[in-house]
């Protein structure tokens, strides 16, 4: 009765719930209802992560959504017909109003997650959270052990924190997943990582390599595994898999770079996902301002974010695959993975409209294969560490913690 | 560790964990179960299962509720189930009621 479940069928593709409800006759042709909604409450944050997904242009703590005009979004959101809300930043927590807000989402039906790096977590903190109804618990972690984690973080003692607060949202019983954010100078630590999960009792693993838009790709070079590096990676990877078995989940990132298919990013421009910035840009994805020429509404305009979400020029631009040009055009994927990443189409060939280049069928591709190897192989260990003054370089005595 | 990586039996009292609710989406007219990252479509019969998974009833009383109303060999019911449930737990989105401390 394996087939009683058409869950089954989302096993290859977990975050592509989009099909399923398709296969179910809902409303979805070239864009449907959206399922989640990636919520970046703030750009503060106390760690300095080289490869952060937020922009580079970070936006300051005046211009944030106030804890109403949040809450508005939320009921809005629902109406829309949105599913799940992710709490993320920056650091969530950094809000004074997190709990007010996540309460909120409950109280209009929203699955809530919090994306936090926990270094400003107590435990009263925490269980005020689970009281308001928080559903689950993404920490990242930047290695297994203080000296990597903390030179990656740029935070002294941040490590130990998040191992703390780890315990104490087991002991609370909130779901974990830990996220374990990989590239080039903390691999080898993976399978120490693994471990490291499986001790939390967390339920769940990311092990998710680096992507690179933003402040990633201004420290690409300090962060690009070598192939042999990512084969070890998928080998670690696959065994655990196997072993932990209904005792850890582990969902595995690959790397762009050395891939041969694009992921189907964001599953699909504008037909599953949208992200809202700290001031209330309503993007496509957290990466889309990186792409010029795109102009994006905002949830303080006029529109509602229905309309934004069903008219938008932005949104519309790349939904679907009337806009594709050749190869992606004719090719018999086009509707598998949307020719890939818009922003780093236009991060790698300076047109969204290209296909992605972690393609094998793009022009650039084998470019882009060379130019990671070269860069892995380049021995520049050096970080650029985010922060609100557009990066602070590394020195040999101050690893920024 | 209490509660999860359960193997299923006539015996077990599974429930959905925290972190997997078993909702009916009013917009898209569909039963979900939302978990982190993931919105899952069960079909009919996996969400009236689910529906009994209470931490409380035992795999077992669930069988026989299901027999009697599909008027069904209990057998053939107890081995889909369990099969079905199984599954779920192994995927993590099904866990046990945890043994009250005597």
């Amino acid at each position: 009765m394996s087939d009683i479940l058409t869950e089954g069928k989302t096993a290859a593709a977990p975050n592509d719930g989009l099909t399923v409800l398709e296969q179910r006759r809902s409303t979805a042709t070239s864009y449907g209802i959206p399922l989640a909604v990636l919520a970046e409450l703030t750009h503060r944050c106390p760690l300095q992560c080289p490869y952060c997904s937020n922009p580079v242009e970070l936006d300051r703590a005046g211009n944030e959504l106030t804890t109403e005009e949040w809450k508005k979004v939320m009921t809005e959101l629902v109406e829309l017909g949105v599913l799940q809300i992710h709490f993320s930043g920056g650091e969530p927590t950094a809000r004074k109003d997190l709990v007010e807000l996540v309460r909120h989402a409950s109280d209009v039906g929203l699955y809530t997650n919090l994306i936090t790096s926990a270094v400003l977590l107590t435990k009263e903190k925490l269980a005020a959270l689970a009281d308001a109804g928080l559903c689950h618990v993404q920490i990242s972690f930047q290695g297994n052990e203080p000296v990597v984690a903390e030179r990656v973080a740029g935070l002294k003692n941040s490590h130990e924190k998040k191992i703390q607060a780890a315990r104490w949202t087991r002991e609370l019983e909130l779901p974990l997943t830990v996220n374990a954010v990989m590239h080039r100078q903390n691999l080898h630590q993976l399978s120490d990582i693994i471990q490291m999960a499986v001790d939390l009792e967390a339920d769940r693993l990311e092990v998710a390599n680096v992507q690179y838009y933003g402040w990633a790709l201004k420290n690409r070079a300090a962060l690009m595994p070598t192939i042999e590096q990512i084969e070890e990676t998928s080998r670690i990877v696959e065994e655990a898999q196997a072993r932990l078995k209904g005792v850890l989940a582990i969902d595995y990132v690959v790397p762009d770079y050395y891939a041969l298919r694009p992921k189907k990013c964001m599953g699909g421009w504008g037909r599953q996902f949208f992200n809202i910035s700290p001031a209330g840009k309503v993007l496509p994805c957290h990466a889309a301002e990186s792409i010029t020429g795109l102009q994006f509404e905002s949830v303080r305009s006029n529109h509602s974010i229905a309309w934004i979400w069903q008219n938008s020029e932005a949104f519309n631009r790349y939904r679907g695959t009337e806009w594709m040009p050749e190869p992606c055009k004719s090719c018999e994927f086009r509707e598998i993975d949307f020719g890939g990443c818009r922003c780093q189409a236009f991060a790698l060939t300076g047109d969204a409209s290209n296909t992605d280049p972690a393609c094998t069928l793009s022009p650039l591709h084998e470019k882009i294969f060379k130019l990671a190897e070269t860069e892995a192989a380049g021995g520049n260990n050096r970080f650029l560490y985010r922060n609100f003054a557009g990066g602070t370089l590394e020195t040999d005595g101050d690893h920024g913690a | 560790m209490a509660g999860r990586n359960i193997s299923v039996s006539e015996t077990s009292r599974p429930k959905l964990p925290r972190h997997a609710k078993l909702r009916f989406d009013e917009t898209r007219q569909v039963w979900v179960i939302l978990a982190p990252e993931r919105v899952l479509a069960p079909d009919e019969i996996a969400v009236e299962v689910l529906q009994l998974c209470d931490g409380e009833r035992s795999v077992a009383d669930m069988v026989d509720q299901l027999a009697a109303k599909y008027a069904a060999p209990r057998e053939a019911i107890s081995t889909d189930v369990i099969a079905m449930l199984q599954d779920l737990a192994d995927k993590g989105f099904l866990i046990e009621e945890r043994e009250k401390t005597p």
